[in-house]
């Protein structure tokens, strides 16, 4: 194998080398150094809510299943057969009593542990079936949030997301006091690399250029609650790569404000909710459905961005897979649930009218960063005008590529096994 | 009169040629105003109001989907990729006089940015005899992958 490339000669604080995007050796660098070392995400609690309930999803490169165990205890595991390492599950999702293996047959409890070997005798009484569980990565979870990771050793998760974890709260507000839970997903490829993507969640300055046709289907008061560029909104570094992008500052707490007059488009649901809802919780609820107004981008691979889940995996240096999971309320009005799908349908998704114009967007940077060498992409918008926030981590306005800066501050001392600064 | 199934095919086929002609406001007559246009993800979700899909269009969705398309203001769809569509294997799986449903296969190949792509669906129709004549009243298009990863897809299925 040839040396790793030194991450720091294609990456300034203000700027990266294109090559960020297409370069094979930095792309092995990263699904080790990043994917294997760091908290993961790979679950909501929704997705598994009884004992015995799995899904089967994807740590970095690594196939995983994800289940809940008769205790409750949630496992996430190599999908990797101890015999000859086939896997062990390729259903999407389901609930069971155990995982068996189709090649042989060697059968595996919720939580792993190898339970049955057919026909034992031909390994002499010399097979340790203790030693052989699948695999378990470390687990935690923080607000129905489940993550894993393939590293023992470092800092518990509360300690990963530290200031992000008062945004998370905020984000789950749009429960309107029911748990959230998830609501299908869109899933979708573009063929370009994972971080032209994670920048993007921090990117509002694109959002009235590359949205046009999105802000055209919409009412004008929505219009206007969109047209944040130049407001009062912020980005905020988080720390460990993390960023805040908060766009209409009168939705960060959907709590508060409930007062506020209700806008036009949820009006009608507002009717229909009155019905069965006191005032009060009608707001309360109608506020939820309209999602909250920040982008929450965790490193590497999730986001809670304004009203669903974003989660990226890198499949190759220049192929990278999206989903966008809806979700809702548990327990919440149906009419309510469903408003909100059907507004994350006429956004999100292959054929919403949102993502087909960020996909081209992101399918060109990866296109254009081929032409040239040498040339750099640029990540210095707002550098000038950044303050410092509460934790004294930088925070620039609405539009300054702040997160996109905190995150490539953390890629970088991942790659080179530096504290980040 | 029941509607006979080359009455429906007619309807059906014209539909297939106006999208893949661009003829996009020519289509959106072709619907009924109740109608519903359905792409689910899901192969066996029929309660489709209550599951995330890739579309789910009223009347109202149907006019904005079709202004981005022809808007210029969408990077994905300026132009809309270019497509051609087959339809067959078409069979009556209910009929009466005023309304009837129809399952066919399409196999559509799509260009957009030097890439062809393929989609095969069964595609369900519940056409609707109406004072304008024969109408479509629900279109569902499940896809062959609707639950793989897709790309983009600007234009209408
Ligand atoms: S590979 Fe699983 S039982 Fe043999
Ligand atoms: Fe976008």
């Amino acid at each position: 194998m040839t040396n790793p490339p030194d991450p720091r000669t294609v990456l300034a604080p203000d700027r990266a080398d294109g090559s960020i995007y297409s370069d094979p050796a930095l792309f092995a660098l990263e699904m080790d150094r990043i994917f294997m070392h760091h908290w993961i995400w790979v679950a909501h609690d929704s997705d598994i809510p009884e004992p015995g309930d799995f899904i089967t999803t994807f740590v970095g490169a690594h196939p995983v299943i994800v289940s809940r165990d008769r205790k409750g205890t949630v496992h996430v595991m190599l999908n990797r057969c101890r015999h000859r390492a086939a896997t062990v599950c390729e259903k999407a999702k389901g609930s069971t009593a155990s995982f068996v293996c189709p090649y042989h047959g060697w059968a595996y409890g919720l939580d792993g542990a190898l339970r049955g070997v057919p026909h034992v005798d031909g390994y002499d009484g010399q097979l340790d079936k203790a030693s052989l569980p699948l695999v378990n990565l470390r687990v935690a979870d923080y607000q129905g949030l489940i993550f894993a990771t393939f590293d023992h050793a470092i800092p518990d998760l509360d300690n990963w997301l530290g200031a992000a974890k008062p945004w998370i709260d905020l984000f789950m507000k749009q429960g309107a006091g029911w748990p959230v839970k998830t609501m299908g997903e869109h899933k979708f490829t573009f063929p370009g690399n994972w971080k032209i993507q994670l920048e993007n969640t921090t990117d509002a300055y694109h959002f009235p250029i590359v949205h046009k046709s999105f802000l055209d289907s919409v009412d004008h008061e929505t219009q206007d609650t969109f047209n944040f560029v130049e407001g009062d909104g912020f980005v905020e570094d988080l720390g460990h790569g993390h960023s805040v992008m908060v766009m209409i500052p009168e939705l960060v707490d959907l709590e508060a404000d409930l007062d506020a007059p209700i806008p036009e488009r949820f009006r009608e649901l507002a009717a229909a909710l009155s019905h069965d809802h006191p005032p009060g919780q009608v707001r309360r609820i109608v506020r939820a459905v309209g999602g909250t107004g920040f982008n929450l981008n965790l490193f590497p691979n999730l986001a809670c961005s304004m009203a669903f889940f974003r989660v990226l995996r890198p499949l190759d240096v220049t192929q990278t897979e999206i989903r966008h999971i809806a979700i809702g309320m548990d327990g919440g009005p149906d009419i309510a649930n469903q408003m909100r799908l059907r507004l994350h349908e006429h956004f999100q998704g292959p054929m919403g009218f949102g993502t087909p114009d960020d996909s081209e967007a992101w399918d060109r940077v990866q296109r254009g960063s081929h032409a040239g060498r040498g040339i750099p992409v640029l990540l210095n918008r707002g550098l000038g005008g950044e303050t410092q926030g509460p934790d004294g981590h930088p925070r620039g306005d609405v539009s300054a590529e702040t997160g996109m800066r905190a995150a490539y501050r953390q890629w970088l001392a991942t790659l080179t096994g530096e504290d980040a600064a | 009169m029941t509607i006979a199934l080359d009455e429906a095919m007619a309807l059906i086929t014209l539909e297939a040629d106006l999208l893949d002609h661009g003829a996009y406001h020519e289509w959106l007559a072709l619907y009924t105003p109740e109608a519903k246009y359905i792409v689910p993800i899901d192969p066996d979700q029929e309660d489709f109001e209550a599951t995330l899909n890739y579309a789910y269009d009223d009347a109202a969705m149907r006019r904005k989907r079709v202004a981005r398309l022809l808007g210029g203001r969408s990077i994905s769809a300026a132009p809309p990729a270019r497509t051609i569509r087959l339809l067959g294997r078409a069979r009556m799986l209910e009929c009466g006089a005023a309304s009837c449903t129809v399952r066919c296969a399409q196999l559509l190949k799509e260009l957009r940015q030097h890439r062809v792509r393929d989609y095969a669906a069964n595609l369900t129709y519940r056409l609707a005899r109406t004072s304008d004549g024969l109408r479509i009243d629900r279109k569902v298009i499940r896809l062959l992958d609707a639950t793989e990863a897709l790309t983009a897809v600007s234009y209408i299925l």
